[in-house]
């Protein structure tokens, strides 16, 4: 597929010149046209900020809700039609900051899909205060001595509670964004992307300059990728901060569907079925005690 | 007037009185007795002391009364609540060896049955509240089989467990027979009819199996009494219905997960009480711009923040009636009884649909914890369809149409492209700040109140409507007004229950209209129906009756009430 069929008409494109998100919007198109996904089995969902507006810049369905709600949402999509393939796409502040609680509960449930967040350490929407990953000392209209609290770690966090799936990945290094977003795609299970993303107005402290000076793409083989104590090495290390597949679990474990009563008899999604009204009116029957008279059987 | 007996058990958590209970109630419901039942429990898991008043009648009874001509007392510790609702006429069935001093020099009627006695020879002294349901059983006819049924169903699991309880029961069935015998025990019991036969259904099922009537097909909730009976009805049937259910990290979560579902075609509801709902209202807010269907099942217990957590009140209705920024449509549900929750809880599935609104169903913990007797449920006439179409290719998620309704699109149905935003939007749901197209979706939107109106249920009248004196009163309240009005007999006063409180049926106006007197009977204490019946229909309440203190009304206590208002001469 070409990834031109993703592209949108009109689209009125908001972001600054130069900013990250043209390279993740790019590789996400490609991403999804190399595994020949139709804009028709794909449901983007965001929250609210510069990132979460990635859904409306490109084909799909798509569900533009609250900040910091997309992965409820995003699981309440794949929850009622296993069949699609969906993405939650977001900011630093979105899904780890307002959406943080979601975050480790989507992790300990393991829905089948793809989390992007785009990590620019800093809230670009409202204009740059900083955000759960600003580095300490960086200085903001609102942290205006430098911000004092430590970063949120999301990799080392994800890996830590056992998240199926943990990348990180750089927006300039568009191939190695591609890739990991494929494979994220293919992971059967929730899988965390957060993709280092520089926002060139209110973030001057970790600019392309700076990802590049402070990042080193990984190797890595599928024996590697099974190990969580070195993913979790990994994760923890930096700078430079390794890029790339840090950790994924390959051994099949079932994901939330799988495990739902609903999908037990019938992989049918629900908007394909009606209420078994007669399964109702019989269930509504054994609560008539007067059948006790007869002495019912036990 | 029809024979009746009010019962009353009352106990410890924890300590097997909620097993009487359901036992007794299964029994006297399956032996021809017209029965009701509703609790009244402390917010603990152990101890304490909780009661059930088990109502049984010739005619149908759906409503508390604090009259109690039987009490039996599982445990000592009988709280101030009970004691005040005891006077000569009562009869105590209790254990003095349980009960110790506790109703020496009492005037009060006392019968001393040996239930841990009896248990200790028998199946063991665990077993005392089989004794107790066993006693019971013999006094009032049931026949010994229907105990033993249920016993068996109860302890199905554990054949040890139940050898014991039978042998309990049958020395205390024994026990039973020899006090009605002597005739000691001197209650005029009711007659049973041996035709009647009803469905037993507490409020949870109510709701529960309304909404699976609806095609509910998805339910969250993060637990929070009394919203979470209903997950756990839906979560112990999950596989017997085939719907999903999840317990959510938080209620912020609930709602937006439940709005996903819709989304992707399923029918969904969160289920909780007024915290959860607080948390809930930005994802309100989203259905309403968005306008993805949105169910919400809220149990009304008393406030503001933790209140009382096992306890009742109305006080929900303006959370209900404002929740979420933004002006935006919406339907409130108040069920007055177990049949309504059905009924309702179906139709907001419908309506949630149909309009793509959010519609809530206010209930209480007094509802939900009561158990209504039915004659039947009707679910195979309830029609179902859903109300999304095929989205085809260049479809628009929020076309204006005439009515306000957009055709409803859901993901991978069609080769449309389904565009959902929580931004003021265009057609095809693309962010727009045109302040032209601002003011028509907001209209577009707003249209669809149009439509509930036309749409909203009457209330129940009942009485004389040539009536000028009008009782209102909505949700739960309403079966408690209607028999107090039935004991004052004064055909110049009428009742009118509302079961929608929001949009108002039109009637309203007319019924308010025409009232020489309008008084307000509701759980809360400034009077929020009295407040909405002032806002749409201009008419001040002539008189309120307010409760909040945790606990439903009883007959008694608005019957009285009324009395004083209407003896205190006319209003308007
Ligand atoms: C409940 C709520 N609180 C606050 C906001 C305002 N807000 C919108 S986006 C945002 C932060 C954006 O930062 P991030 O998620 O990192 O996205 P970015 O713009 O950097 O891509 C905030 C605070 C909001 N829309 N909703
Ligand atoms: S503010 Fe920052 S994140 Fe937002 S578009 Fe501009 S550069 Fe990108
Ligand atoms: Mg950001």
């Amino acid at each position: 597929m070409n990834p031109r069929e993703y592209d949108i008409e009109p689209v009125d494109l908001s972001w600054c010149p130069g900013c990250g998100n043209f390279q993740i919007l790019s590789a996400l198109k490609e991403a999804l046209a190399e595994l020949e996904i139709p804009p028709q089995d794909v449901v983007l969902i965001s929250g609210i900020g510069q990132a979460a507006k990635t859904p409306h810049f490109m084909k799909g369905h798509i569900i533009q809700g609250l900040h910091g709600r997309a992965l409820p949402v995003a699981t309440g999509v794949k929850a009622a039609n296993p069949e699609l393939t969906v993405l939650a796409i977001g900011g630093d502040g979105d899904m780890y900051g307002e959406g943080g609680n979601h975050l480790l509960h989507t992790i300990r449930r393991n829905p089948d899909l793809t989390n992007l967040v785009h990590n620019n350490m800093v809230y670009g929407l409202t204009k740059g205060q900083a955000s759960p990953t600003s580095p300490v000392g960086l200085k903001t209209p609102i942290q205006v001595e430098g911000v004092f609290s430590e970063p949120l770690n999301p990799v080392a966090l994800a890996i830590s509670q056992g998240a199926s799936f943990v990348a990180r990945t750089f927006s300039a290094n568009t191939e190695l964004t591609k890739e990991v977003i494929k494979a994220a795609i293919l992971h059967k299970g929730y899988a965390l992307v957060d993709i280092f993303q520089p926002c060139v107005s209110f973030n001057k402290v970790n600019t392309y300059k700076w990802f590049r000076e402070n990042t080193i793409v990984m190797e890595d083989s599928p024996e590697k990728l099974r190990d969580r104590k070195r993913a979790m090495e990994l994760a923890l290390s930096g700078p430079p901060f390794p890029l790339g597949i840090l950790y994924r679990d390959d051994s099949g474990r079932p994901c939330f569907e799988d495990r739902l009563q609903a999908y037990r008899r019938s992989k049918v999604p629900l908007w394909k079925r009606t209420p078994d009204l007669a399964g109702i009116a019989a269930y509504i029957e054994t609560l008539r005690e007067g059948e006790l008279k007869g002495g019912r059987e036990s | 007037m029809a024979n009746e007996l009010s019962i009353v058990l009352c106990g410890a958590a924890g300590q097997g009185v909620q097993t009487v209970e359901v036992l007794l109630v299964k029994a006297l419901g399956s032996s021809g007795y017209h029965v009701f039942s509703t609790k009244e429990s402390m917010s603990r898991v152990r101890g304490g002391n909780n009661s059930t008043e088990i109502r049984i009648s010739e005619v149908h009874r759906e409503a508390f009364v604090d009259r109690i001509d039987l009490l039996v007392p599982i445990n000592g510790g009988i709280r101030k609540n009970i004691w005040k609702r005891l006077d000569r006429s009562t009869l105590v069935l209790g254990d003095r060896e349980e009960l110790k001093e506790e109703f020496e020099g009492r005037e009060i009627r006392f019968i001393d049955v040996p239930f841990l006695g009896i248990a200790r020879e028998a199946g063991g002294p665990v077993t005392a509240n089989s004794v107790a349901a066993a006693v019971m059983c013999a006094l009032f006819g049931i026949d010994f089989t229907i105990l033993e049924t249920l016993l068996k169903e109860r302890f199905a699991k554990t054949p040890e467990i139940l050898e014991k309880n039978l042998l309990s029961a049958e020395k205390g069935y024994e026990r039973g027979g020899i006090l009605l015998e002597k005739g000691e025990f001197g209650l005029k019991l009711p007659k049973p009819d041996p035709r009647w036969s009803p469905l037993l259904v507490d409020g949870h099922k109510a709701v529960s199996l309304g909404a699976l009537a609806g095609g509910c097909n998805f339910v969250t909730a993060y637990p929070m009494s009394p919203g979470s009976g209903v997950l756990a009805f839906m979560a112990q049937n999950a596989s017997r219905f085939e719907i999903v259910v999840e317990q959510v990290e938080d209620e912020i979560s609930a709602v937006n997960m439940v709005l996903g579902a819709w989304s992707a075609g399923g029918r969904g509801m969160a289920t909780t009480s007024g915290g959860g709902f607080a948390l809930m209202e930005e994802g309100i807010s989203l259905s309403g711009v968005t306008e993805i269907p949105l169910v919400i099942h809220l149990g009304q217990r008393p406030g503001p923040a933790t209140g009382m957590a096992t306890r009742t009140e109305q006080a929900d209705l303006e959370l209900a009636l404002y929740a979420g920024h933004g002006e935006f449509p919406r339907v409130l549900l108040t069920p007055g009884n177990a049949a309504e929750a059905f009924e309702l809880s179906r139709l907001a599935f419908d309506w949630a649909d149909r309009f793509q609104v959010p519609v809530f169903i206010l209930t209480d913990e007094y509802l939900l914890d009561s158990i209504f007797e039915l004659e039947s449920l009707e679910v195979e006439k309830a029609d179902f369809s859903h109300h999304f179409v095929e989205a085809e290719p260049g479809y628009a998620r929020y076309r204006v149409t005439e009515n306000g309704v957009s055709p409803r699109g859901i993901f991978r149905h069609g080769n449309g492209l389904v565009r959902i935003d929580s931004h003021e939007h265009d057609e095809k749901g693309h962010i727009e700040e045109d302040f032209e197209v601002r003011e028509r979706m907001q209209k577009k939107r707003m249209s669809k109140l149009r439509l509930l109106e036309e749409a909203a249920l009457p209330p129940t009248v009942k009485g004389k409507p040539g009536a000028r004196t009008r009782v209102f009163c909505w949700g739960s309240t309403g079966p408690i007004v209607a028999e107090a009005l039935e004991r004052l007999g004064n055909e110049e006063v009428c009742l009118v229950h509302l079961k929608q409180v929001y949009p108002l049926h039109n009637s309203i106006q007319s019924l308010v209209d025409e009232a020489h007197r309008i008084i307000v009977v509701e759980g809360n204490s400034t009077g929020q129906l009295a407040r909405l019946i002032r806002l749409y229909t201009g008419r001040n309440a002539e008189h309120r009756l307010l409760n909040f203190r945790g606990h439903q009304f009883s007959v008694e206590e608005v019957s009285e009430g009324l009395r004083k208002i209407l003896e205190g001469g006319e209003g308007k």
